[in-house]
């Protein structure tokens, strides 16, 4: 094996970017970890790793031995099925909206596409407020649909261009096709067009329901009672106090994280496909 | 339906919430106010020319194919694939003067005590923009790879040919072709940019003394004193700014 001066020059400088980028990348995660996994007492010693690693943290926290931790189950069921509830109804509501757009050709379809393009850019943090009173005024603050649908409506305008980008791309003759053989078009939609759009729909639920696990602003100013916020409020309640047990918020972090990673690194491939291609042909 | 009840409905609520000029007259006379606007303005400058900058070099260090630096770049994803709460909460107390790990450190090696991060308004500024950048810097470093692995190889293969030097490749290839697409991602984060609530609200609180607020955080501090007229202001401040790139977006991706 020969080795050239050259190529370990390059190796070296490549190194040289590599180790500072993990460095950054993962200081606050290991950091996260570091503490979720260490008893209360050393945790502040800033050693590299604890001398007596342990996970006792998990234990109060699925015990839900702690104040702040009071309803942790709760909070994660909550969390849970309002995801589970925003990607579905987006899901729903997207696909049907996309279907019409692209396949029915429904009129005022190009305006509901730029109504849907203008949500989707104005940030969210700035709908907060208005999002906020007029679910006061229509009776749905402190109930956990106010939320969904909150989240519905931020998720809905990216899924509707994603979903009407893939279905533009299916052949007419299908549709065509089928309705010559007597389809309605609902069977349409059911039968021919959903089986189709089929990886399009599972980028798109996922965005959803990632969207609606990670959210806290939304959570934090529609939900108030403590059995009914997410388990992102929850965590936010920590920096109530100043004293507030580290190890234990890390811990419940740590539990917070798993899931969205998991996902996101299970349907790693859909996701960049999805979002690279919208992002790139602009 | 679900568009004009979730979406119409609540913009038009809220500027008529915010129809009476003695609002802003209020909004102004409150010093939090201009000084938020200086804090966003500068969070968008700083946090997005630096952000896109170094997304655009990462993403030629990322496209290479050599094993390990595979391996890098799924790490590298954490930071946008992980929520932000807990991540930003693990930076705050990082940052902690009294325990956090970095002023032990920086005890341990000098044997003085760090500076007091989040007590001092520009640094703590200049935090929330670093943790901002450390939450999306991934994303679009994902997007500036797709770009550049859209431009054919054959290019690159025949410019070294031709004895072209690398930063020549990358001036007359790479950034030619990527031009648009570093626009498009510019403006787009800067939308989102301007709409980060998070990294500020978690890492800061505003704080010290509200001087670190941008318009984001702003609208909710105003909910928080009960003043939703002053807060519904303070976005129609940002709309300005919002709109003109939101409606070029849409020009854009509407073709």
């Amino acid at each position: 094996m020969k080795l050239s001066l050259r190529g370990v020059a390059t190796e070296a400088r490549l190194l040289l970017i590599g180790i500072p980028l993990l460095l950054w990348t993962m200081l606050p995660i290991y950091h996260l970890f570091l503490f979720a996994i260490s008893p209360k007492d050393s945790a502040f010693a800033g050693n590299l790793w604890p001398d007596h690693p342990t996970l006792r943290n998990f234990a109060v926290v699925f015990g839900e031995q702690h104040y702040y931790l009071s309803h942790f189950w709760r909070q994660l069921f909550n969390s849970l099925v309002i995801a589970l509830a925003v990607g579905a109804i987006t899901l729903l509501v997207a696909a049907a909206a996309a279907f019409a757009i692209s396949r029915l050709k429904v009129k005022g379809g190009r305006t509901v596409m730029n109504l849907a393009l203008f949500t989707y850019f104005i940030p969210a943090a700035f709908l907060a407020v208005p999002m906020y009173r007029t679910m006061g005024i229509y009776g749905l603050l402190n109930s956990q649909w106010a939320l969904i649908w909150a989240m519905v409506t931020i998720a809905a305008p990216y899924a509707i261009w994603v979903l009407k980008q893939a279905s533009d791309k299916l052949p007419y003759e299908l549709d065509e096709a089928a309705v010559i053989d007597g389809a309605s078009p609902l069977q349409l939609f059911r039968l021919v067009y959903v089986p189709l759009i089929m990886p399009s729909l599972v980028a798109v639920g996922t965005y959803a329901i990632l969207l609606a696990w990670n959210e806290y602003l939304y959570a934090f100013l529609l939900l108030s009672k403590d059995t009914d916020v997410t388990l992102a409020v929850g965590l936010g309640n920590f920096l109530a106090a100043d004293d507030s047990p580290w190890e234990l918020l890390m811990a419940t972090g740590l539990i917070y994280a798993l899931p969205p990673a998991a996902i996101y690194y299970a349907f790693k491939r859909y996701m960049v496909a999805g979002l690279t291609a919208g992002a790139v042909k602009g | 339906m679900v568009f004009l009840v979730f979406v119409l409905y609540p913009v038009a609520y809220g500027f008529w919430l915010a129809r009476d000029p003695q609002t802003y007259v209020r909004l102004f006379d409150d010093p939090i106010f201009p000084r938020s606007v200086v804090n966003t303005l500068a969070f968008l400058i700083v946090g997005i020319n630096l952000k896109m900058m170094v997304a655009l070099a990462l993403s030629g260090f990322l496209v290479q194919t050599r094993a390990w630096i595979r391996w890098l770049s799924l790490l590298f994803i954490l930071p946008w694939a992980v929520p932000s709460i807990p991540t930003i909460l693990s930076f705050r107390f990082m940052l902690n003067p009294e325990w956090g790990i970095i002023n032990s450190v920086i005890f341990k090696l000098t044997g003085d005590d760090g500076p007091n991060w989040l007590n001092d308004p520009t640094l703590a500024l200049s935090l929330a923009v670093m943790v901002h950048i450390w939450k999306s810097l991934p994303f679009w470093t994902l997007i500036l790879i797709a770009g550049r692995l859209a431009i054919p190889g054959e290019i690159y293969e025949a410019a070294a040919v031709d004895g072209a030097a690398k930063w020549q490749s990358f001036r007359y290839i790479t950034w030619p072709s990527m031009q648009t697409l570093y626009l498009t991602c510019t403006i787009i984060s800067m939308i989102w940019t301007l709409g980060d609530f998070n990294s500020v609200y978690l890492l800061t609180g505003g704080g010290p003394a509200d001087l670190t607020h941008v318009l984001a955080t702003l609208g909710i501090r105003y909910l928080r004193l009960d003043a939703v007229d002053l807060s519904m202001a303070a976005i129609v401040c940002a709309l300005p700014l919002v709109l003109p790139l939101v409606f070029f977006m849409m020009k854009r991706l509407s073709k």
